[in-house]
């Protein structure tokens, strides 16, 4: 089997803004690589280093340490203009003065193709972002969604090698969002380009990502597959940013390389994943793996409810005080719901604790 | 005008009579000081010199006669073409589209620099390029003078480390000239073109070069384009005032770098005493001006429909 050059690799990259005590650390020792043909996400909250990560991919920045290859070539002499990366900017930063075909054309204009080629590739992207009747129209003319589409053809037009993706979907409503989403994706698909998503939404990343990088303060905390990110954090924060989650303090009993025997504050021992480093351990469990009966694991009292269609979401109170947040499906098996001040037990999914590595 | 004609809008029915009389103070003082003197230089330029200085009240096409034809000196030949005046002009014209490209060539990196400083300095900058003002014209004008003359401190310094032997004759020529007018007029190219640098997305100036574009395409294609009505302001502030200007070509040009300026200030207070010739050459460049910016008006009205 050959070995296949990462689309992007990234080795001990640094980047601090400023200098001496007022200098800011954006990104601290990250390496990682990004395959090629793949649909990659940088997900974390503001402020996490995934813009600057971008930024420093697209060639905007200069890495402070470390190095950046793109399919196996060094790019940190080459400028922004020379690198085979495009960018789908935040605010879509389309160009006013140009129609909506000239704007796709200004990436093959300034590469020196002929008219004719530059013609034809505009009415393919168009026909792509299903902008066909609009290529006469200002940017201004179009609504924002439309100048989504448009940044997006325009960054695709010159056939990047990566294209970058800077929270494109950041600006659109909730409906047309959740459409973007399934179009990029499909459009990733057929153009067969490696696209690197910058997003703070979980849902945006767990929903179109092929694998994402889930970032916090300069570093990756974990990289992996939507199924792992969300069944397997690693750490706390990660298990904290994706989704909902509890946290407990569990006694650890036996511990292997997968699995451990703990104790929860309740008393009750059941099977955690994951190997514990110490006689303590931090777990975390999804509401959704945890169930509300008059029989269970863990003693609670009901404290109040949120009605949300499908499911219900409970906030109990445990025998120690702590609270814990319990999601039941309302189909289930017909039993009314629970009510606050009820008492009632939590019952836990087998393998649904998780041993946490902080 | 749009004040006062297109209260379309319910709430600009409820407002108009408020608004008009709020404008009248506008419009009384653009009546006064504007269209009652450009009126009067109108009706003074068709009318007949009187010998003292003065007009005759009666009706007389000989102030442009004078101005575009040559009959002689006894008014018995030709007519032939008259050169003179059209010279000044065409001098005028070039000395001040000089000026407004060196203007837009100094102006506009100073623009760019100013707009792209941290916002709390940047108002230090700009109180900067307004300091010249606190001294009156003339007296910049003047000092100019003193510094580029024959013993002035360029002339002797140049001199003093031997670069020339003798001095440069500066101070009387076309140079002094644009000299004056470039100083004068930098500001008023400065700040339009700062305005609109402040208003430009920078994040455009990355897409393109993300898009392959070098500085200068950067520039060119995307840059220019966007600051555009900032650079057309800043040209028509410096050319227009420049086309006129009086103080520069009479202090440092001399008497053989006449603009026009100086030709119709000499039919009024000078030598010549001849009002309505003078009326005349102000009505012509009045004209000059106007059709320009009405080409460009033009031309604006329909790159905006496009």
């Amino acid at each position: 089997m050959a070995i296949e050059i990462p689309a992007i690799d990234i080795v001990g990259v640094d980047k601090r803004f400023g200098v001496g005590p007022g200098a800011v650390t954006a990104l601290d020792n990250v390496s990682f690589a990004i395959r090629d043909n793949e649909f990659f996400t940088l997900l974390g909250p503001s402020g996490c280093g995934k813009t600057t990560l971008l930024r420093l991919i697209a060639g905007f920045e200069q890495v402070t340490a470390g190095d950046i290859f793109l399919y196996g070539e060094h790019v940190e002499k080459l400028p922004p203009n020379k690198r085979p990366i495009n960018t789908v900017f935040q605010q879509y930063a389309l160009f006013p003065h140009l129609t909506v075909a000239e704007n796709i054309a200004f990436g093959l204009r300034m590469l020196g193709r002929n008219k004719a080629d530059i013609a034809s590739r505009v009415d393919e992207m168009l026909a792509l972002v299903q902008l066909s009747e609009m290529g006469g129209r200002r940017p201004t003319q179009l609504s924002g969604g439309q100048q989504q589409r448009v940044a997006l053809a325009r960054a695709l037009a010159p056939a990047p090698r990566v294209l970058l993706l800077d929270e494109p979907l950041s600006a659109l409503d909730l409906k047309l969002r959740q459409q973007m989403r399934i179009e990029l994706k499909q459009i990733q698909k057929e153009t067969g380009i490696t696209f690197i998503f910058v997003t703070h939404d979980q849902e945006e990343a767990l929903t179109m990502s092929d694998r994402i990088a889930v970032m916090s303060a300069g570093h990756v905390q974990q990289i992996g597959q939507a199924e792992e990110i969300y069944e397997a954090p690693v750490n706390r924060f990660v298990a904290d940013f994706i989704g909902e989650t509890n946290f407990l303090d569990a006694e650890v009993l036996e511990t292997n390389s997968s699995a451990s025997q703990i104790r929860l504050p309740g008393g009750v021992t059941v099977q955690a994943m994951g190997r514990a480093e110490g006689p303590q351990a931090h777990v975390s469990v999804r509401p959704e793996r945890l169930s509300l009966d008059y029989q269970g694991d863990l003693p609670c009292m009901v404290q109040r409810l949120i009605y949300l269609g499908t499911d219900t979401q409970y906030v109990v109170r445990l025998a120690d005080g702590s609270e814990l947040v319990v999601r039941r499906q309302n189909a289930q098996t017909g039993t009314k719901g629970f009510q606050p001040g009820e008492a009632a037990a939590v019952v836990i999914d087998p393998g649904a604790v998780r041993i946490l590595a902080d | 005008m749009a004040g006062l004609g297109t209260a379309t809008d319910s709430q600009g029915e409820v407002f108009a009579p408020t608004r008009n009389w709020l404008l009248l103070p506008s419009w009384l003082v653009i009546g006064f000081f504007l269209l009652m003197p450009v009126l009067l230089m109108l009706v003074y330029s068709f009318l007949t010199k009187e010998f003292r200085g003065g007009v005759v009240w009666e009706f007389s096409f000989a102030s442009y006669d004078k101005f575009f034809l040559d009959r002689g000196l006894f008014g018995d030949e030709g007519p032939f073409v008259q050169w003179a005046y059209l010279e000044i002009y065409w001098r005028s014209t070039w000395q001040a589209g000089l000026a407004t490209l060196l203007c837009l060539l100094i102006g506009f990196p100073t623009a760019w620099f100013i707009a792209t400083r941290p916002v709390t300095s940047r108002t230090l900058w700009l109180f900067l390029i307004t300091v010249p003002y606190w001294v009156n014209l003339l007296i910049r004008t003047v000092s100019m003078k003193f510094l580029i003359r024959d013993s002035g401190p360029v002339n002797e310094g140049l001199m003093a480390i031997g670069l020339i032997t003798e001095p440069i004759q500066m101070i009387n020529t076309d140079f002094a000239v644009q000299l004056g007018l470039f100083y004068s007029y930098l500001p008023f190219m400065v700040l339009p073109i700062y305005a609109s640098v402040e208003r430009y997305n920078f994040a455009l100036s990355e897409a393109a070069t993300d898009l392959y574009a070098s500085r200068w395409q950067v520039l060119a294609l995307v840059v220019i384009p966007a600051v555009r009505p900032g650079i057309v302001a800043g040209c028509i502030l410096v050319f227009v005032p420049s086309l006129g200007a009086f103080l520069a070509p009479d202090l440092l040009g001399g008497a053989k770098n006449w603009m026009i300026g100086s030709l119709i200030e000499d039919q009024f207070k000078g030598a010549a005493g001849n009002w309505p010739f003078g009326a005349a050459c102000a009505m012509i460049l009045l004209s000059m001006v106007l059709i320009l910016l009405l080409f460009y008006a033009r031309n604006q009205s329909r790159g905006a429909a496009r």
